[in-house]
Parts: C-alpha cells; structure tokens; sequence
C-alpha cells in the first residue's frame, strides 16, 4: 500500500496504489488454475468466488449483483453503455443524446462517434463556473424532446474538479429516460448507491479504489438488453464476452470492500489535507485560484490555476522536485490539449494551460504538502517567464 | 562551457539526437529528454526516411531516453513551429523565393523557442544530434564544421546567433555518422539502424510543389525567356526553383538546342523566366539580415573566406564583406542556380563566420 518511489505522489485520480487487502487477494487467484466458465469442479471454484466478488461489488455499489457486467477498463464499460444504450434508443426512433459540457472522453468520444457515423444529435448541458450541472437546461432540453432521447449521461464526480454532480435530481428529470452515470471517480470515494440515485447504468473501476488495472464494471439494470460491442463468448449476460479476468475481479471486490469499510476515516482524513493544500498554495501564490469547489466535490481532488504560468513548465518543475501531479489529458504522441472540462466552467485556453490537477490519497501526508508549498511559488515564477515567452512569440 | 549543467536534450526519436543526449549524461551534466511536438495532426508513422514528428517517432525518442535513464517530457512547440517555419515556407514561396526550412526551424524553434524555454525554466543549454563542432576561441564559443563532411550541419546552423551557440552543445561533431550507429547499438539503443530524415518534416507525402498547389492555389501563368517570348504555360510559378532544369514541358526549342533553366520567378505577374547554362551564372551574392555567429566583422572591410550556398554544397573562394545592412560575397568563380531565400553562409576555414538570407544575385 505504497507508491513505489521516493516521488511524493499527488496524483491518485489517475490510478492509486493498491490496498493490502486487494494485493493478497490477486497474489492468491493467481496461483489458482481454472476458468470460470468450465463446467468442472476446478471452474466452479473459481466461479463460485467470482460470484461472491460480483455480490460483494454489487452491496458496495448498492445494486443487485445481476446489474453487474465485468469489463476490463472503464473505458470499456462506458463505451458499452453509450453506444448500447443509443442502439436500443435508435431501435424506438430515439436518436437524441443529452450530456454535460465535461464528461470524461471516455463518455464524450463515443457520443462523439455515435453522432458522427451513427446519426445522434448530441445536446450538451452547460454547467456552472462552479462545476455543477445546470438542471435548469437539462429540464428544458428533456420537455422539448424526451420522447426523442435516447439516453441522459452525465458524470458523477468530475475527475479533474473533482464537482459532485446531482444525479438523482438529473433521474428525477430524465423521468423515464435512461440514465448512465461515469462513476469512476466517486465509486467508494463518496456515497454512490446505483438503486437509490434510480440510475439505469453506471461505470466503475477496480484501479481507482486500490484495486489492480485492468479490470472495470458496467453496472447495467436487469432486464435493459444492449447489443454487446464485443462479440464472442457472451459470458456476461451476453453483452460483455471475453473469459473471466477472475483474480482482477475477486481482487477488485476486496479493494471495494475495503474502500467501503474506511470511506468515511478516509474522507475526513484526506479532506483535511486537501484544505491544507489549499490554504498553504494560495498562500504561496496569492493570484492562484481554485477551480469548482471544494464543498460538494471529492475527498482528494483540488485543480488550481496559476494565472500565466504554463503546466509543461509547470509539471516538469515538479517533478524534478519529485513531486507527481497532473495536466488533465494529453493526445496519443502526449502533446498536452486544452482541458475541455476547464473550458466548460469558463477557463481561457491559455488559463486551462496553466492549470494543474493534484488528487490525495491514503498515502499522502502534511509533510508531502508542505514540501510541496516550499518549492511552488519557485516553480510558478519560472514557469511563467518559459510561458511569457512562449506567448510573446 | 564546462563542469556539469542542467541541460535539456532535444530527442527527435532518431539515432543522432539519441547518441547526443547519452553523451551529455556521459559527460556529467543532468539532462532532460524532450521531444518536441511540432504537427498539431502528427502522423501515424514514418514513411521510409520522410517525416518526423509522427507519433512513432515520439514513442522511439521515450524508449531512447528510458534506455539512457533520464527523465522525458513532450513540448508542444506546434504553433510556433506553424507561425515561424511553415508560414514563412509559404509565404517565402509566394515571393518567388526558395526557402530552407531546416534553418528556420534551428532559428526560430531549437534554440529560440526551446533554449528560451529551457533557460527560463532553470536549464543552461540545449543538446542537439546535430553535426558542427563549437570552440571557444578567447572565451568566445564558435560554431565550426563537422569532422563527417558528409553530415556536417553547420550550414543550417549558421543562423545562431553567438549567444544562441553560448546555449548549444553538439556532442557529435567530432565523430562519423557510421561510428554514431555503432554506437547506438553498443548502447542497446534500438534507433541504432533508423534511416536518417530527409525531405521537408510537414511534407510527408515528399511532393512539395503538389503541397504548395493546395495551400497557395495554382493559377495559369507564362513561361518565357530572357526577352519575353512566351514559350510553355505552368501551374503556379512559387513551384519552381531558380536552377530548375525539369518539368519545364516548353514545346519551343532554342536555336541550338540546348536545355533550358529557370532563371527567375516573377510571382506579381506569376511569371517564369528560363534561359541557357550560361544564364544561370552568379558571381555576387547579396544577402540580408546578417546572423553573425561570433564577433560581427569590421564594417566595410572586404575579407577572404569561403561561401556556401547549398546545406552540402561546396565551399567557394570568395572575398566579402558587411555594408551595415548586407552580406554580400563575390565569388572567385561564378556559381550556377542560386535561389534567392537560400542561406549564404561566410566561413573562415572551418569557422562559420555569420549568414543571411540570399536577396539579390549578379
């Protein structure tokens, strides 16, 4: 439960170390033989503990265990869902998508992709300069064409604000529209019960909880059969194939667990470093600001803008320091873009260029923040005469 | 410049810029990969040796700088790389004139855009794979030839100013390109046999006047000879280039049947004018904005040094001197098919004494 170098890592929405619990847990499958879907006793045994992993994720997500498709990436999950949903939708004449101005790519590219070799029209709900979604537009989008919607997706927690979104006002709206929901961020960070919220889909994954890579869930309610994306063995409800990824699985069900019993230590706990955070950078870098909200948003996830400055510099400074944080994303060659998610809450081009995300977790310590608070206004004020310059030219 | 700096070594994702950055870690400085993005749409992949910038050559620069063991990072340099390099390419072409990308982008990017950078964020100089060789002469760094004449870059380098060569180290100056790929491989450098670029980075397809047509259009225009006497039509003058003996399809020969070349490019009336060998004679180079790349010469005062014309062309015997404004190079032996917007680069021996840009030929 350990990153493992000597870089102080701030940088855990993007994947966190692995919990104990987690790690003895896949360490134990992998020294099991048998596939799943065997028919035999040595693949009913793996079966029998790959179903109790699936009954455990299901109690952690608040769903029935049934809702639960194993996917390998969240990635995966999303696209299954975006793109099922709407092929089910387009099979009753629905071919309208509604969805926030900041989901993730793995939501907004398959929208993307949907509305330009499938036929979607895609209508965007704005959100505020403080993150969260304006549930004004959504009701007025949703009278205008409800009987034309397809299905409503729209993030749970932001993952580079960090902004809680209302989903359970956006289901009350969407009244008998599908709902999915991104939930890799917020799954076993903060409240997040797929039944109460009256979600139809919802992604999480295992690697944001302390669980391994490679392995994800579309949580899907019983009964809404989407066409698969991958076609095969149809192990899961016949709409995810591909055999088992068992010890991913088992060992995702233990960091949920996990996760679930320490949430609320967790919370508090990071919370009072992340206002820590907060108070000793803006203190360093008085013009700096932070953007969304640190009420209503993730434990661990602060994103702060250093007006001028230039987040290659920026990030590159840090990290000869040995300090790892964030951009947001970058393009297949890793030339940094223009976070969309920033430009949707009213940043500048240039001030979503000088912007850096930093998420805390469990391993992160006072000490950690005050190294960071000692080198910051060093690291800003020659990031800003590189980006000056840049900018002159 | 020595003892151990903080330096960032610009890695293409070929072999040259690889070698460059495992020496300057051998040589004791702290050096930072950087691969610079310089396409806003990078290509996939290399075609053969065209292009770079593609996202396999990103990849090759990050695997080269994990087997070196030192950090890596991508700049995106791609808008000053548009605004400094393909726009004035375009806009070069658009006055009859035949550019060299490479140099503006030594000028403007490598140790411009990036040095400037580089300096601001904390670092002294910028590494390159680049072949020349600098020396300090009375404590002023110079910019001198390559030992490889085949690879010797210092033509492309000319346009440093002595500040700009203060912030440069070229780790390869003293060794052949051979000996550079041997090394490569005894390094496990698996660029070690990556063929070397060629042609013009954000051109991959290699067809350069098809390139121009798209972006500048092609409009009909007259082939004539020195008197005006129309003798073929073309495309789109900015396609031809000053020399240019090929493509010329004129259906009327000369009296005595000699081949035909472009003399100049007219690009106000869209006009190109064609004439014999003979034509095509230069024996006084004049260019400007001079780059000097040490100390400025004495104004007015002709000296002796060789000229180059051409990235690896040959140096020729040449007397010149600075009027305050231009370069300007009188050859001991005429030259044939000089382009304007080419560099004319003054050396003394294998010093490079300064460059500017060709404006006028006689």
């Amino acid at each position: 439960m350990a990153v493992h170098s000597s870089q102080i890592y701030f940088d855990h929405a993007a994947t966190t170390p692995m919990v104990q619990p987690a790690i003895d847990a896949l360490t134990a499958q992998l020294l099991k033989t048998g596939n799943a879907s065997s028919l035999h006793s040595t693949g009913r045994s793996i079966r029998k503990e790959l179903e109790e992993a699936r009954e455990s994720i299901a109690k952690a997500a608040g769903c029935s265990a049934i809702d639960v498709i194993f996917t390998g990436t969240g990635t995966e999950a999303d696209n299954l869902a975006i793109k099922g949903l709407y092929w089910l939708g387009a099979k009753a004449g629905k071919n309208i998508i509604i969805t926030s101005t900041f989901e993730h790519h793995a939501v907004m590219d398959p929208i993307k992709w949907l509305q330009e070799h499938e036929g979607a029209t895609v209508i965007e709900i704005p959100v505020s300069k403080t993150g969260s979604l304006d549930l004004t537009a959504l009701q007025a989008a949703v009278t205008q064409h409800g009987a034309k919607v397809a299905f409503i997706s729209i993030i749970h927690a932001n993952n580079e604000i960090g902004t809680v979104q209302p989903i359970d006002q956006v289901v009350k709206i969407a009244g008998g529209i599908p709902v999915h929901s991104d939930a890799v961020q917020s799954f076993g960070k903060i409240d997040f019960n797929f039944n109460q919220l009256g979600l139809t889909a919802a992604t999480i994954s295992a690697h944001k909880v302390g669980g391994p890579l490679g392995v994800a869930a579309l949580i899907l309610k019983k009964g809404v059969n989407i066409e698969p994306v991958l076609h095969g063995g149809g192990q899961e409800r016949d709409i995810r194939s591909g055999t088992f990824n068992a010890p991913g699985i088992i060992a995702f069900a233990s960091a949920a667990s996990n996760a679930m019993i320490h949430m609320q230590a967790r919370d508090a706990k990071i919370r009072k470093l992340k206002s820590l955070l907060i108070t000793k950078v803006l203190a360093a870098v008085p013009d700096a600001w932070v953007n969304g909200q640190s009420e209503n948003s993730l434990p661990g996830v602060v994103n702060i803008t250093f007006p001028g400055s230039d987040n290659e510099g920026l990030l590159l400074l840090l990290d000869m320091a040995g300090i790892a944080c964030s951009t947001g994303s970058a393009c297949s060659a890793g030339v940094h873009r223009p976070s969309h998610v920033l430009m949707a809450i009213g940043l500048t081009e240039d001030e979503t260029t000088s912007s850096l995300r930093f998420s805390l977790g469990e391993s992160n310590t006072e000490e950690e923040i005050d190294k960071l608070a000692a080198v910051i206004a060093s690291v800003v004020e020659k990031s800003k005469s590189a980006a000056n310059k840049k900018v002159s030219k | 410049m020595s003892g151990k700096l903080k330096v960032i070594a610009a890695m293409s994702g070929g072999v040259d810029s690889a070698v460059a950055a495992a020496r300057a870690v051998e040589a004791g400085h702290e050096v930072i990969g950087v691969h610079l993005a310089l396409s806003s749409n990078p290509q996939k992949y290399r075609s053969g040796a065209r292009g770079c910038c593609t996202v396999e050559d990103s990849h090759d620069a990050r695997r080269a700088a994990d087997v070196i063991g030192i950090p890596f990072y991508i700049w995106d340099m791609a808008e000053q790389f548009h605004a400094g390099v393909v726009e004035n390419f375009l806009s070069e072409y658009q006055s009859g004139r035949t550019p060299n990308p490479c140099l503006r982008c030594n000028e403007k990017i490598k140790f411009e855009a990036v040095l400037v950078r580089a300096k601001a964020l904390g670092f002294d100089a910028v590494v390159t794979g680049h072949y020349a060789i600098t020396k300090e002469v009375n404590g002023v760094k110079t910019l001198n030839r390559a030992v490889d004449p085949e690879k010797d870059q210092s033509y492309v380098l000319a346009v440093l100013t002595a500040d700009q060569i203060s912030g440069a180290i070229f780790p390869l100056g003293d060794t052949v390109k051979d000996d550079v790929r041997k090394e490569a491989q005894a390094r496990g450098l698996f660029v070690a046999n990556k063929p070397d670029s060629h042609d013009i980075c954000f051109v991959p397809s290699g067809d350069n006047a098809g390139w121009l047509r798209e972006r500048l259009g092609s409009e009909v225009g007259p082939i004539v000879d020195q008197n005006g006497k129309e003798l073929g039509q073309h495309n789109g003058a900015y396609t031809f280039t000053i020399g240019q003996r090929r493509g010329l399809n004129l259906t009327v020969p000369t009296p005595k049947g000699e081949p035909r070349y472009v003399l100049s490019i007219e690009p106000k009336t869209n006009t190109v004018v064609v004439g014999t060998h003979e034509a095509l004679a230069v024996n006084k180079i004049v260019g400007q904005p001079p780059i000097w790349c040490g100390p400025a010469p004495e104004l007015n005062k002709v000296y002796k040094g060789f000229a180059q014309v051409r990235a690896h062309g040959e140096p020729l015997p040449t007397k010149y001197q600075f009027d305050g404004t231009h370069l300007i190079a009188d050859l001991d032996q005429p030259v044939f098919g000089l382009a304007t917007g080419q560099a004319l680069v003054i050396y003394e021996d294998d010093r490079v004494v300064g460059s500017a840009t060709i404006s006028e030929t006689f």
